[in-house]
């Protein structure tokens, strides 16, 4: 059993900035490349060129063998892990599980992390300029599939010199980017690591979706999209969109534990007549408010269009086993209990479908009061297993480096 | 659990085949028959700290309820399923052999013998559960709630139609090692069956 780090300790000999946490990967910086086009869309258009902004972790080992690719989430970005700068407050979303001595171990992997095509962090997307008509895509971007990220993100791959991935690794719809790796790229990953995901939505997933883009779409400042042309932005709708979004994120039981009904201000004293507000209210609205500010309405309905459309097997006559059994890597599986956006049900039917294809998985369902956001947060038994799984893709990369040179 | 029973149980499962083991426990039957016997699989368990023992040794590991039934298998979709010292604790042991026999064209199913001398002298001469090294729990926290001797599980499966292919009693005491051969229900601590439909 491994206990990772949390404490902030001063470095003494990593060179980070003092204050930083000693099993962080430090300040980082991010990078951008631009690949020429065409680049074919499963929708049928094309790109003449795209940019993708990313970051990267760690060493890449001599026979580039150690890489590990981050695929993120509906709100993700490239800043997976680290600090941008010494004043920086919060580290990149995923830094609780990378870093020195984490479960995806920046002194073993190369890890790769990257804000994907259509995002609002930097790479090509709606709020870039649309080369036709000089002016930001908005709502004409194409909408994308997570196929499309793969193939993008396999671009990536070359440019990084990587031929085959140590892992591909995913939560939520970084998950299903990680399995559609697995079937598109069979050859190109030993791992795939699927944490809270899903083969598909279900119809209720779905509908939470719609009643988000609803949100953003009948604010008056969301100008049928085109609202950074006329220089508006549907703040109101976008936060409506996060709060819907984050309520689904966490469980009754969570959003009990951490608010219950305490008040963060009015009274029901009989005879006073002042407006009650609930703290988790309060806590939503901040939710919302700090999203809206800093994330693209339309990269937000692109994404939540992205995840409403994957369908793992569609292609694959609707069978699941038959799309699997093209897959060559790995798999580890995990979930957990309060998740009910995606239910450890629907990790049991990836597992279920991989042991019928014959497919090497390890599926753990791990106790949470914390739903989908889990995913994210610190929890022992899921820092243990994920280390003990990347521990032994880890010793793969040296015993096959050893073989080679006995060979 | 016992070394002996699983030497019995590598020798019984074909090399290169496919195996599912029930309740793996920590993984080292699976990793095992993988090393020595190229045999391929997974293993089913539901105690997180055996699972997270299993994904340390490299072994495919499965999170699951075996009292859920095992539903989510296909007919014949292994040769073998095992499962070692699990029987006994399950809610319808019955049910879930039928379902192994659906799930693997064999299998092997080991558990403590509840008709050996020693739990018979416990409960006979102190008038209470037997607890003993083997079943160190006490009868009101034990996870082992549906005990059964030879003769028991004999019975089930002449009841069902279910065929035994071999069965073999095994004992750690030397003493009980050599008279278990001749009388398995009184000496021998763990019976290890090998059936087929």
């Amino acid at each position: 059993m491994r206990k990772i780090l949390t404490t902030e300790a001063q470095s003494h000999h990593s060179g980070k900035p003092a204050g930083l946490p000693a099993n962080s990967v430090g300040i980082v910086e991010s990078k951008s490349h631009t690949f020429p086009g065409p680049f074919k869309l499963a929708c049928g258009r094309v790109l003449d060129e795209y940019t993708l902004v990313y970051e990267t972790y760690g060493q890449l080992n001599a026979d580039k063998s150690n890489g590990v690719l981050i695929c993120h989430a509906l709100s993700g970005h490239h800043h997976a892990a680290g600090y941008h700068s010494a004043s920086d407050k919060r580290p990149g979303w995923w830094d609780h599980y990378i870093g020195p001595g984490k479960p995806i171990d920046t002194n073993k992997f190369f890890v790769v992390a990257l804000n994907n095509l259509g995002g609002c962090h930097g790479s090509t997307g709606p709020t870039s300029i649309n080369p036709e008509t000089g002016k930001p895509w908005g709502a004409d971007f194409p909408p994308l599939r997570a196929r499309d990220w793969v193939h993008s993100q396999a671009q990536l791959a070359d440019l990084l010199g990587i031929q085959q991935w140590a892992a591909v690794v995913g939560g939520s719809l970084g998950g299903m980017q990680a399995m559609r790796w697995s079937l598109e790229y069979p050859e190109r990953l030993r791992h795939c690591v699927v944490i809270a995901s899903a083969m598909k939505l279900s119809a209720q997933n779905i509908a939470f979706n719609e009643t988000a883009r609803q949100a953003i779409t009948s604010d008056p400042d969301f100008r049928d999209g085109r609202y950074l042309e006329e220089d508006t932005l549907p703040r109101h709708g976008l936060a409506v969109a996060r709060m819907i979004g984050h309520i689904t994120y966490l469980s009754d039981d969570g959003l009990g534990k951490k608010f219950g009904r305490e008040l963060r201000s009015g009274t029901f004293e009989q005879g006073v007549e002042e407006l009650v507000e609930f703290q988790v209210q309060s806590y939503l609205r901040y939710q919302g408010d700090s999203f809206s500010g800093s994330f693209d309405p339309n990269t937000y309905i692109l994404m939540t269009r992205a995840l409403d459309y994957f369908d793992l097997a569609r292609e694959y006559g609707d069978d699941p086993v038959a799309a699997f059994s093209h897959a060559r890597s790995k798999f580890l599986l995990v979930s957990f209990t309060s998740d009910w956006r995606f239910a450890p049900e629907r990790s049991r039917e990836i597992a279920d479908a991989l042991m019928h294809a014959n497919v090497p998985v390890t599926y753990a369902e791990v106790e949470s009061p914390m739903g989908h956001d889990a995913f994210l947060l610190p929890n022992a038994r899921y820092e243990n297993i994920f280390a003990a799984y990347m521990n032994n893709v880890a010793r793969e990369l040296t015993d096959s480096a050893r073989s080679e040179v006995a060979q | 659990m016992m070394r002996k029973d699983l030497d019995i149980i590598h020798n019984w499962v074909p090399a290169q085949s496919r195996v599912l083991d029930l309740g793996c426990g920590d993984g080292a039957l699976l990793e095992r028959l993988a090393s020595e016997k190229q045999v391929s699989g997974y293993g089913v368990e539901i105690d997180p700290e055996e699972i997270q023992k299993c994904v340390e040794r490299g072994v495919n590991v499965v999170e699951q309820n075996l009292d859920n039934g095992l539903k989510n298998f296909a007919d014949h979709s292994f040769d073998t399923v095992l499962m070692t010292q699990a029987l006994q604790t399950l809610r319808f042991p019955h049910l879930v052999v039928e379902e192994m026999l659906r799930v693997g064209r064999e299998c092997i199913i080991t558990f403590p013998n509840f008709g050996q001398w020693k739990a018979r002298w416990h409960l006979a001469f102190s008038g209470r559960m037997p607890v003993s090294d083997l079943l160190p729990y006490e009868w009101y926290d034990t996870p082992n709630i549906h005990f059964c001797t030879f003769k028991d599980f004999e019975v089930l499966c002449r009841e069902h139609n279910w065929k035994i292919l071999h069965r073999q009693a095994v004992s750690e005491s030397p003493v009980s090692g050599v008279l278990k051969d001749f009388l398995p229900n009184l000496f021998g601590e763990t019976a290890i069956y090998h059936l087929t439909r």
